[in-house]
């Protein structure tokens, strides 16, 4: 049977399969090296002293009984801490946000570190953090969205736009037959990757070496550069594994330059990992929003307009806020759209970037209120939106690159078995009398790239060694990275030797915004294509080849053999093509980014529709989602087995996000009472249940060169709303803020 | 982490010998260790009792009853068919408590002395009267949503988050110590103390008394067709209860000849109260019945913080855990043990 090419699912012969996790064994024998696994001969422990108080200053600092310690090496301090050559104001890259690393007296939240203690062993270094004694002069701390005033946001994150408009919105509420007005409240997250945050530092001269997390490896370099006042190059990090990022891992954060620091100073190595109830503060956070949510919809249930807008939380000293009214734009075909945002300062840790960053809270609210409007019209939760299905991006009237959300619908639905939901809410009932729910939700992610390089070489015996520094967070970058590579190269995988995770390979970019695959892929695959390329044109010039004289033609590879596009009987092996040259490798670069043009052309998004079904205690009120069904389209899909785990992972987060995280402050002291795991919920095993993945096939021929959109975030997006949505069908209760809780239902 | 001395005592009258005022007797460690990593207690010396003998086994007393060692692990406990067959509803308790992980590590006498998860006692930078006697209580006002709503004090509004206590409690266990004065028996009902003006004396142990088993009396048993303990919480697995009940009866002929009710999370112990008992001796078991008990057993509830809903919770929770007693003991552990959710429920992933 001749092979397919023509299904998407394999492009070649690696792409498309299931593979499993190639550091998987790795990972679970422990034989994986994380950050804080490393050590050096002469290694200093540092722990850091986290600020008691979250509005103040520090007026004394105690430092005799820690330095006094045994084993305590020195206490770092604003009084005598080492200079560091960066301007802390400065925006060195992208993401860069200001960090706190002792550079004045000032507490601008709990949990900010407020002195370093070095010491010759960890438990030393412990005690000597516990013994060093604060005296502060407090302010009363603001810690919720109404301690402060609100302010106009010109940009709320990633320098997109604070308001967002299009079409006249007072001209759509005025056309609204229908319309709800609802005010939804979301809680502060704390991303708490499994593996806290941890650095190994060590400077050989004015080189520096580091072992770290890291979501951005030459972003960070950077940024360590930066603020050390070395070039880049001289800024080694090695990032194998990640136990997680969530989005906290991309930038520096003040503990770990911190440590950072106080290797130069010392001249020894330097170990930080932050303890769980560290990663409650200086490493990022989601923050909380509140967001009032008006749609009009005229008599035939067409959306007149979305109007979103939404407060949101940051901290004193930085910008960053949840962008979650921009989840309203490129959804639902309204007339209008608006999507505003203001921000308020609290006296918290600054929030970044988190599992979808205001994708998720928007699409938690926008999916409740649109089931809100929809009880109102009387249409069935997805009959209505199919009735706002939006052909071109609302607004803009822009092309989607591709978009088969139709069918997620579809398939969503018909595997959820809902057609079978009873209108009316508090009329489904299991066999041991708990109330029975359906709700669903649309699910949306933008499809970005960030920019990456790769490098290629073929060696003579037609093996091929790829390198790019990417960063596996525990999504499988790998293994679907090193399946692209292979397959640019028409190789099977244990030809390939795939080098990441380590700053001195060509950039991988940034493993964020769900856009790591594409982007580091396609840079990966036009490494490949460089080296057919220049194959190609060696293999031209060989009269012993049959390739010869094939000069302009497009060349593909298959089986370890160069062939040219389209003609199967015409090849030549990899390997003869190099021997007849002479040549012992042949190298190949490439690089992938998102032009211009086609950025502004077309609206780029994954698409999906959860559909959740909860179960609930009419008494007790205890709630549990019994099952989800998500169905997404979001381009090639390199691995199915990596993929399913990622949307699966998204919708466990999307349950998280409904009914689980939630930090909260003491509103005296600033500090929060659940920093830890026993406290702060996540959903454990007996929570998540009958959880289903449908990829839906979607070819895009306009996003990237291999069609790839993004898996990482989008799961979260739909599902929030979704099983808000199921409650309020259980329970004829709408909640209007997240987490939703046992005793709302009371 | 503050240094300390580590003694591994061979005997129990070693390690009651071995004991000082600032000595901490450990355990599995799956609590003390974790308070003394946060900082909120830090012992001069941790006496390892792991080694002590005989203390991990799990007899049949002359009388028929149990005699359960103080080193005997949950896990181990929790799947003893003496004791499955005894009091199933003690192994659904330790079942719904914690994770497997620690069950295993935990031990019969780490429970019982397992402190209040107050999260103002377990920062050590708070104001804890249970903590440090007279510095105050900084979870009053706080953001503690789990406090008490029975027994508390101004000076303390700590609750016991032990699950296995409460059916304990119920059924009429006894605790043996040895101290520095010999041995003696403390009835469970009366080993945790409510707060008043010393919630520093968390129990009835006097100073360098160690724990070195659990009885449960022979007549515990004749509650075990009809005994069940219910946990309630919003994570399905690895949460300490909002409310918590255990409920036994003992019937004949559809009627009910003796209940016995504790409520956990919602004091600094288990919470009984005879005469809701015995309103049930004699009764024919009805939802107006189990109204009426959970009424008096909750009679003088008060919110500490935002706590008015554990009232409702609570009352809702003794009528459920008396409807499901009165239905009887399932023959096996339920799959999730303590839950409201039953095996239906439980579904495959897809």
């Amino acid at each position: 049977m001749p092979e397919d090419f023509t299904r998407h699912e394999r492009f070649g012969s690696n792409s498309g399969q299931p593979m499993t996790r190639r550091d998987g064994i790795a990972k679970v024998t422990g034989t994986a090296t994380f950050a804080a696994d490393n050590t050096r001969q002469g290694l200093v422990h540092a722990v850091y002293v986290p600020a008691t108080i979250a509005r103040g200053h520090v007026t004394a600092l105690d430092t005799e009984a820690a330095t006094h310690h045994p084993g305590v090496l020195g206490v770092m301090t604003p009084a005598n801490r080492p200079d560091l050559p960066g301007d802390l104001d400065a925006k060195p890259t992208r993401f860069s946000m200001r960090i706190e690393v002792l550079q004045d007296d000032k507490v601008r939240y709990a949990g900010q570190p407020i002195a370093l203690v070095m010491a010759e062993t960890l438990e030393a270094a412990t005690e000597g953090a516990r013994l060093v004694r604060a005296t502060y002069e407090a302010e009363t701390p603001r810690t919720r969205l109404d301690d402060a005033e609100t302010f106009e946001v010109e940009t709320p994150d990633f320098g997109m736009p604070g308001e967002t408009v299009h079409g006249d919105p007072e001209a759509g509420h005025a056309a609204a037959a229908f319309s709800i007005d609802a005010t939804y409240t979301t809680a502060p997250q704390y991303h708490n990757a499994m593996e806290s945050h941890a650095v190994v530092a060590e400077w050989e001269g004015d080189r520096l070496v580091l072992d770290t997390p890291s979501q951005a490896l030459a972003m960070s370099c950077e940024a360590y550069a930066h603020l050390f006042g070395i070039p880049a190059e001289n800024v080694t990090l090695r990032s194998p594994y990640l136990g997680g990022g969530f989005g906290s891992k991309a930038i520096p954060t003040g503990p770990l330059v911190l440590a950072v620091l106080a290797a130069r100073d010392l001249g020894r190595p330097v170990k930080l990992a932050l303890t769980r109830k560290q990663m409650f503060g200086p490493v990022g956070h989601r923050g909380q929003t509140r967001q009032r949510i008006r749609l009009g919809a005229d008599a035939e249930g067409h959306l007149t307009v979305i109007d979103h807008e939404a407060l949101a939380a940051t901290s004193s000293f930085e910008t960053f806020l949840e962008s979650a009214a921009n989840a309203s734009q490129g959804l639902y075909a309204a007339n209008a759209l608006r999507s505003r945002h203001k921000g308020v300062r609290l006296d918290i840790g600054t929030p970044g970037p988190m599992r979808a960053p205001g994708e998720a809270s928007g699409s938690a609210v926008l999916e409740c209120a649109m089931d809100e409007l929809a009880e109102i019209v009387d249409l069935d939760p997805l009959e209505f939106r199919l009735r706002n299905y939006a052909e071109t991006e609302p607004g803009t009237g822009r092309p989607y690159s591709s978009k088969a959300l139709r069918d997620c619908y579809d398939q969503g639905a018909a595997a959820f078995g809902w057609a079978d939901r009873p209108r009316e809410s508090g009329t489904m009932r299991d066999a041991e009398g708990h109330l029975v729910g359906w709700g669903m939700g649309t699910a949306l992610f933008a499809a970005p790239m960030f920019a990456a390089e790769a490098r290629a070489t073929l060696h003579a015996d037609g093996t091929a060694t790829f390198e790019t520094s990417a960063a596996d967070m525990g999504q499988g970058a790998w293994t679907a990275l090193a399946q692209i590579a292979a397959d640019s190269l028409g190789l099977p995988m244990d030809r390939v030797e795939f080098r990441s995770g380590h700053s001195a390979l060509p950039s991988g970019g940034v493993a964020g915004g769900s856009a790591h695959t594409a982007t580091a892929g396609g840079a990966l695959h036009a490494a490949g294509g460089d080296v057919l390329r220049q194959l190609g044109e060696l293999a031209a010039q060989q009269p012993d080849s049959p390739l010869f004289g094939a000069g302009n033609a497009q060349f593909e590879a298959r089986k370890g053999r160069l062939h040219i596009a389209g003609e199967i009987d015409r090849s030549d092996a990899l390997s003869d093509i190099l021997s007849r040259a002479g040549r012992v490798e042949l190298v190949g670069s490439g690089n992938a980014a998102r032009g211009q043009e086609v950025t502004e052309q077309y609206a780029m998004n994954s698409h999906g529709a959860v559909f959740a079904e909860v179960r609930i205690d009419p008494d007790l009120c205890q709630m549990r989602v019994t099952r989800l069904v998500g169905a997404f389209a979001a381009g090639r899909i390199i691995n199915p087995r990596l993929a399913e785990s990622q949307l699966l992972g998204g919708m466990i987060w999307g349950l998280s996000f409904a009914l689980h995280e939630e930090a909260r402050h003491d509103a005296r002291t600033g500090r929060i009472v659940n920093a830890d795991l026993a406290e702060y919920h996540v959903p454990v095993n007996a929570d998540v249940q009958g959880l289903e993945v449908i990829t839906v096939h979607e070819d895009d021929q306009h996003v990237n060169a291999l069609g790839i959109k993004g898996v990482g975030e989008i799961a979260i997006t739909g599902t929030v709303g979704a099983i808000g949505n199921a409650i309020r069908h259980a329970t004829g209760k709408r909640i209007r803020h997240f987490p939703i809780r046992l005793q709302d239902l009371l | 982490m503050k240094n300390f001395e580590f003694l591994q005592p061979l005997s129990a009258a070693d390690a009651v010998a071995a004991w000082t005022p600032d000595a901490a007797y450990l355990g599995g460690g799956t609590n003390l260790v974790d308070l003394m990593k946060t900082g909120a207690m830090g012992p001069d010396r941790v006496i390892d009792i792991t080694r002590l003998p005989d203390l991990d086994r799990i007899e049949t007393t002359e009388d028929g009853g149990l005699r359960i060692g103080a080193l005997v692990r949950n896990s181990d406990l929790a799947r003893d068919p003496d004791l499955l067959r005894a009091a199933p509803m003690v192994a659904e308790a330790l079942l719904a408590g914690a994770s497997g992980q620690l069950r295993n590590a935990a031990t019969v006498g780490g429970n019982l002395m397992q402190h209040t998860r107050c999260p103002y006692f377990m920062d050590a930078d708070a104001a804890c009267n249970r903590r440090v006697p007279g510095s105050g209580c900084d979870a009053r006002g706080g953001a503690w949503e789990n406090s008490a709503i029975l027994g508390q004090s101004a000076a303390c509004i700590a609750t016991n988050p032990s699950d296995f206590c409460v059916p304990l409690a119920a059924l009429g266990a006894l605790v043996d110590v040895e101290g520095p004065s010999g041995g003696r028996t403390v009835a469970l009902e009366a080993f945790h103390k409510l707060p008043g003006d010393t919630p520093e004396a968390e129990t009835a142990l006097e100073p360098g008394e160690l724990v070195v088993a659990l009885r449960l009396p022979a007549e515990a048993a004749s509650f075990a067709g009809h005994s069940r303990y219910l946990k309630v919480r919003e994570r399905t697995s690895y949460a300490f209860a909002l409310v918590s009940a255990a409920a036994a009866l003992r019937m004949d002929g559809g009627r009910i000849t003796e209940g016995r009710l504790a409520l956990g999370s919602v004091a600094a112990r288990p919470w009984r109260i005879a005469e809701a008992d015995a309103l049930l001796a004699g009764a024919m078991p009805d939802d107006a019945l189990f109204a009426r008990v959970a009424e008096r057993l909750l009679e003088g509830a008060e919110p500490s913080n935002d706590t008015g809903w554990k009232i409702d919770l609570a009352r809702r929770t003794v009528i459920r855990a008396l409807q499901m007693a009165a239905a009887g003991t399932p023959d096996r552990l339920p799959p999730l043990p303590a839950s409201p959710f039953g095996p239906s429920e439980v579904a495959v992933h897809a």
